[in-house]
């Protein structure tokens, strides 16, 4: 699982109204290398949910992502910041581990790096 | 990349072993998958450097194909824990990078817009009830851009109500109507191949 999926994914438990974002709780985490297109990430920016990113990239390892989301003209020119933002959104994949509920401390397994939001008949 | 040599990859994929008939598990051959996201693709660009999610992927055909095409990211959800391992194998093969999801998409609410288009080959409903319908509504919820879906052709007039009334479809079209070949994959199948007319669609979400 990559953040770009973790920036979508929430806890659904019935009645559960601050679950989001899932805290992650990294077991393996390993880095695979995509091709660079700044233009996706361009495009791709104002839609993402920039705190969930950064803890997230931080819960599996990487801490280089500013704290507060930059203003759109960084997007523009700054190309460091853009890789910074390929690496953390795209490269890194969460093998093993859990996502975590925010409210109800509910753990979501990820196995194979495949996160199973399976809920149980209570849960509905 | 040209359709013949999507189609080819398409073809080599490995499918369900052991497919679960009440959850409408069928392979999406490589003939529709191929011309499904080509269409996306070349008529309307709601492939290439987007997000696209596939829901009910199963085998994940309809991502390898995203991810072919050129996807900036591909999401697929499925149910079923053995398909999504049959999934990951196919993605590691094709040497492409698919995220897997295992959830009841029906019980999933995603965050956010950053799914552009949503590509699904979805359960029929023919043995739980509505499911076509249920997996067209989430993918409605989901979608900024487009949603591509295979319906059964007699259930058109039924579904393109659905989408404009109840699912926020600003529009609702065939692109056209194909021959779905189901070979002989349960024990009650009396012929050995069946063939079903199936709509391919795309519904364009109003914005939120």
């Amino acid at each position: 699982m990559r953040l770009i999926t973790h920036n979508m994914l929430s806890c659904n438990i019935k009645g559960v109204t601050n679950g989001f974002p899932l805290r992650i709780e990294a077991g393996n985490v390993i880095e695979k290398e995509v091709e660079f297109n700044p233009d996706f990430l361009r495009h791709m920016f104002a839609k993402l949910e920039w705190k969930a990113l950064v803890e997230g990239a931080r819960s599996m390892g990487y801490a280089e992502l500013p704290e507060d989301s930059p203003d759109a003209a960084v997007l523009e020119s700054d190309e460091a910041f853009l890789k910074k933002l390929h690496h953390a959104l795209l490269e890194l994949h969460l093998e093993e581990g859990a996502l975590v509920c925010p409210e109800t401390g509910r753990k979501f397994p990820v196995n194979k790096g495949i996160p199973n939001m399976l809920l149980h008949e209570d849960e509905v | 990349m040209k359709l013949k040599q999507l189609e080819g990859l398409l073809g080599d994929l490995e499918q369900f072993s052991n497919p679960k008939v009440e959850l409408e598990q069928y392979p999406t051959g490589p003939h529709i998958a191929s011309r499904m996201l080509f269409t996306a693709e070349n008529s309307y660009g709601d492939i290439t450097d987007k997000v696209v999610a596939d829901f009910g992927c199963g085998c994940g055909t309809l991502s390898a194909a995203a991810a072919l095409l050129d996807a900036a990211s591909v999401i697929g959800f499925d149910i079923d824990p053995q398909s999504l391992e049959t999934a990951t194998l196919n993605a590691e093969e094709l040497e492409v990078e698919i995220d897997f999801v295992q959830c009841d998409i029906t019980k999933l609410e995603l965050k956010g817009q950053i799914v552009n288009t949503v590509v699904m080959n979805p359960p029929f409903g023919t043995r739980k009830k509505g499911a076509d319908m249920e997996f067209l509504s989430a993918a409605m919820k989901v979608a900024s851009d487009a949603v591509y879906s295979l319906h059964k052709t007699s259930t058109r007039e039924h579904i393109k109500r659905a989408a404009l009334r109840d699912f926020n479809a600003k529009s609702a079209e065939v692109l056209c109507e194909l021959r779905y070949d189901l070979p002989k994959l349960y024990k009650f199948h009396k012929r050995k191949e069946v063939d079903i007319a199936v709509d391919l669609w795309r519904f364009e979400p109003r914005q939120n």
